[in-house]
């Protein structure tokens, strides 16, 4: 590699770590903090078979897993200041990338929730316990460690989905490179140094997802002795 | 102690228990017996509100419930004096044996730790798993959990214990020492309820048998009597079927 291009790439590389990145995890975990309590409550109201309540959740998933993540930025972006609430680009960002995940999460964490079997909130009925106690205490936790693989999988995902907040004025990783790809001509290299950006929070996430995974597996008993 | 009148419960067209009554008294051992499909689990369901009946009465520890309109704060308060045993054991596969047991000592009771695990311990002991009480349900065997189960009943010492089929998902050589608690349990003087197809259990452990059928109780009557001389054409019939009887 030339002196040049060197120099190209360390420029590159110090401001889109130190201007972009910040921006870029302040999306996913902020954004991704906000979709687990969103698809937690609508998984729960559906588990729980709630009136009302079920179908707007129903509606809600409908909508937003039909309609595409882009045109969703856009229109929170566009639409909020139209109804006269002035917005800045990387709340509405947050806003967008909240509901829309939550969404997804919302489907996973249901299923998670079924796979508990039923009879043993029956039996934590059965001891006198309140049904909230039972979700909080022996269904939830359990569903959380079924749906680990695919939250983190959703949450890789989204990492890379924020780099469309571009197209709101966000100025994130993808931004920065765009700019200095924009100075330079030097499309391959500065992409390819993106995707290595993007390649090293993933692998970072997949690490996370170990360390969650032991976590939540900590008291279920993991040598299973049979005895019979 | 425990008396249910005129229980009623459909499932869509399909009249599942057709008018119900049933006493159990204080020190009762009562095993309910029938064909499959007979309506056993859907009345003990119903007598503990896992499911709700269309119409009937209870009356249990002085109070009457009618069973179609009881509030969510009054089955909590019946339920804090019954058991229920499940068919499949139900264990929290979140929690140790021990803590299955103290888990509605601690949250529905509200017992401080210390002491519902001395309550727990005690219970364990009882059902012979004092030394598994660290185990998780996915290392214990099915007798095992079913033990638990049961110990989980005890510990919060309630009036009568509802019993759906205990025994029959376990293999044939755990049956045994599920059976020998459960007999232990009678003799301490456990007012009971339970669902059975093991007839030595009916026959030696329970005091009285109620057999039904198609939703109706067909026969009710001491154990020995029944045993040795059902009344009703329907039980010596369903008796010569499971080979109790020539
Ligand atoms: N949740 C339900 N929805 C619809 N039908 C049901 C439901 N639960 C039970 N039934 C029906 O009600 C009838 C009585 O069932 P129940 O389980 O009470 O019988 P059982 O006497 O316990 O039989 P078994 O000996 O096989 O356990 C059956 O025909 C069953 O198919
Ligand atoms: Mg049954």
């Amino acid at each position: 590699m030339d002196e040049r291009l060197w120099g190209i790439v360390e420029k590159a590389l110090k401001d889109i770590v130190e201007k972009g990145l910040p921006t870029t995890m302040l999306l996913t975990v902020v954004s991704f903090a906000i979709a687990l309590v969103i698809a937690t409550l609508v998984a729960l109201v559906q588990h729980a078979r709630l009136p009302v309540l079920t179908q707007l959740s129903r509606f809600y998933i409908w909508l937003i897993r039909g309609t595409p993540l882009l045109v969703q930025l856009l229109v929170v972006y566009y639409a909020l200041p139209a109804i006269g609430i002035v917005i800045d680009a990387v709340p509405a960002a947050i806003i967008a990338f909240s509901i829309n995940e939550g969404a997804y999460c919302s489907e996973t964490m249901r299923a998670a929730l079924e796979s508990v079997p039923v009879g043993q909130t029956e039996a934590g009925l059965c001891v006198g316990m309140s049904y909230t106690k039972v979700m909080l205490r022996i269904v939830i936790p359990q569903a959380l460690r079924t749906a680990v693989p695919n939250l983190f999988n959703s949450l890789i995902s989204m990492v890379k989905d924020t780099s469309l907040v571009s197209n709101i004025t966000v100025v994130d990783m993808f931004m920065i490179t765009k700019r200095h790809v924009g100075r330079t001509y030097e499309f391959l290299t500065l992409y390819v140094l993106l995707a290595l950006l993007y390649l090293a929070i993933s692998t970072l996430m997949t690490m996370l997802q170990r360390l969650a995974e032991r976590f939540l597996n900590r008291n279920v008993g993991r040598e299973v002795k049979k005895i019979a | 102690m425990l008396e249910l009148s005129n229980v009623r419960k459909r499932f869509g067209d399909r009249e599942v228990l057709r008018g119900i009554d049933l006493k159990v008294e204080d020190g009762d051992v009562v095993a309910l017996i029938g064909p499959s499909g007979s309506g056993k689990t859907t009345l003990l369901r119903c007598a503990n509100f896992l499911e709700r009946a269309d119409e009937g009465t209870m009356v249990f520890r002085g109070e009457t419930y009618d069973l179609p309109k009881t509030s969510r704060r009054d089955i909590r308060r019946m339920r804090q004096h019954t058991g229920f045993v499940f068919q499949s054991y139900n264990l929290f596969a979140n929690r140790t044996a021990l803590g299955n047991v103290t888990e509605g000592l601690v949250v529905a009771r509200k017992m401080r730790k210390a002491e519902a695990a001395d309550r727990a311990m005690e219970a364990l002991r009882r059902v012979g798993l004092a030394d598994w009480a660290s185990h998780y349900p996915s290392q214990l065997s099915g007798g095992q959990q079913q033990r638990v189960a049961i110990a989980r009943a005890i510990a919060l010492e309630p009036d009568i214990i509802f019993f759906d089929e205990p025994t029959s998902a376990l293999d044939p050589e755990l049956i045994g020492e599920v059976l020998g608690v459960m007999r232990d349990l009678a003799e301490s003087g456990m007012t009971m309820l339970v669902v059975t197809h093991e007839m030595t259990f009916a026959r030696e452990v329970s005091n009285r048998v109620v057999f039904m059928e198609d939703g109706q109780i067909v026969e009710e009557r001491r154990s020995r009597k029944f045993f040795k001389n059902p009344h009703t054409e329907r039980a010596r019939q369903f008796l010569r079927a499971i080979g109790e009887r020539e």
